[in-house]
């Protein structure tokens, strides 16, 4: 059958990684929820979950059960199609940035050629989920949450952009298996662009963090002024699907700081034998460092004020990026490229 | 088939794939939970008020500025990218038209900051 269609083969080979990389991703959400509580709890001397299993373990699953079982609520006064299609648009486009991420050499769903290209625009149209979100629950709290989190979305994402474009300007690719290449040099992890442009990996985490709505920046749904944000009104499987899309994005900027920054699956010291192999280890002790710092954080840094936060995104990490670009095109054309 | 479109198939393929989960698990609980509705529970969330009136609103103008100016300066990215992919090629006098181009960009940037529209007292 494979030698009479020979379209099919690349269709199932496809169909294989998707399920295999979509399967690790939410396994890999599962994780961070417990992951993020029990280092939350440690830190503030709490136990955190620990009845759902041994050590609590299975407490992210027992959470998934009761979303899924819960009461689906529809609200009288939202925009019924937008309310339910908000959500699942903004868990899609989450699953898809993680098409073009490549975990190893070679182990990527999609190998494109503009793979970074393709994950900004991926990442600028969660916004829409938001708007949508809070528009169509027709409710104040998540309008004004929706109107908050697009304009801090949007204003950040242009340091990042210009972020971007410095690594692009060292790599001198678009694709993402190239961009790692780039920084495969015999000097190890002095090579990466996280070293060589320091101030950039800065940059790009704070943008992370505002990006996806995390503390210290998670204005959008400050508990103490609009109770749960664009969220209040949603319910049940609703309700975690917006969840995942916020892990989700989480774990695609943690992924892509480790591509951009820390030499995705390229080991920090390739002259000692063992350890110095490239492998899918690396990649993950780097991803989930940064989900790491993500968590930490959160703990140690107070909420910002709303205009503070534009501030901070318009005035400061604008124009520091904006220069950086200038700079870094400068010296590497005196440098002769 | 060509291996450039080979990998576009995958990225279809995924992003179907992903959808598939995604309306999966958007329909189980229509399907599996118990379901009361009443009007206390489907109208609007306002901390236990009868919800006051509409919330399709007048908004801050500012969150329209934001808005513009971020339509510019995204714009001001997607030219940049194919730049700095061909940097190695362009020369000299591709960097200095590109500085221009930032350089008249920066212009307007300091003139909206002078104007006052990136201030959130």
């Amino acid at each position: 059958m494979l030698s009479e269609h020979p379209w099919l083969w690349p269709v199932l080979w496809g169909i294989v990684k998707s399920l295999v990389l979509l399967v690790c991703v939410l396994v890999s959400t599962a994780v961070l929820i417990y992951g993020e509580r029990k280092i939350w709890a440690a830190v503030m001397l709490r136990r955190g979950p620990n009845v759902v299993g041994p050590w609590g373990v299975l407490q992210p699953f027992a959470d998934f059960l009761k979303f899924i079982l819960k009461e689906p609520i529809l609200p009288d006064s939202a925009n019924k199609v937008v309310f339910l299609l908000a959500p699942y648009i903004g868990v899609v486009l989450a699953f898809m940035a993680w098409a073009v991420i490549p975990v190893n050499e070679g182990w990527v769903v999609a190998n494109i050629n503009v793979g970074i290209l393709y994950l900004f625009a991926v990442s600028s149209l969660g916004v829409y989920s938001i708007i949508m979100a809070g528009w169509a629950s027709n409710s104040k709290y998540p309008f004004l949450s929706a109107l908050r989190a697009a304009a801090q979305m949007v204003s950040y994402e242009v340091s990042i952009g210009f972020v971007i474009v410095t690594v692009l300007l060292c790599a001198g690719s678009l694709n993402l298996t190239q961009i790692v290449e780039a920084q495969n040099t015999r000097f190890g992890f002095l090579g990466w662009y996280g070293v060589r442009l320091f101030p950039m990996f800065v940059i790009f985490f704070i943008s992370a963090l505002a990006e996806t709505n995390r503390p210290p920046f998670d204005l959008a749904e400050a508990e103490s002024e609009l109770v749960a944000g664009y969220a209040v009104e949603y319910s049940a499987s609703l309700y975690l699907l917006q969840f995942l899309t916020e892990l989700v994005a989480i774990l695609t900027m943690s992924a892509m700081m480790a591509v951009l920054f820390l030499g995705g699956w390229l080991s920090p010291f390739p002259w000692i034998p063992v350890i110095g192999a490239s492998s899918v280890f690396w990649f993950l002790l780097k991803a989930w460092g940064v989900v790491f710092m993500f968590s930490m954080t959160k703990l140690i840094v107070p909420r910002y004020r709303y205009d503070q936060l534009m501030r901070l995104g318009w005035k400061v990490l604008l124009p520091i990026s904006l220069v950086a670009v200038v700079v870094v095109a400068f010296v590497l054309k005196l440098a002769g490229h | 088939m060509p291996g450039f479109l080979e990998q576009y198939l995958a990225l279809v393929i995924f992003a179907a794939l992903s959808a598939v989960i995604a309306i999966a698990l958007l329909v189980a609980p229509f399907l599996l939970a118990y379901k009361s509705p009443d009007t206390e529970k489907l109208s609007a969330y306002e901390c236990g008020f009868e919800a006051f009136d509409d919330a399709r609103m007048k908004f801050d103008i500012r969150f329209y500025l934001v808005s513009l100016l971020f339509i510019i300066f995204d714009l001001e990215v997607a030219f940049l990218f194919p730049w700095a992919v061909a940097f190695h090629d362009v020369g000299w006098l591709g960097f200095w038209s590109m500085m221009v181009f930032l350089g008249v960009l920066t212009i307007g940037f300091v003139y909206e900051w002078k104007k006052g529209a990136l201030e959130w007292d």
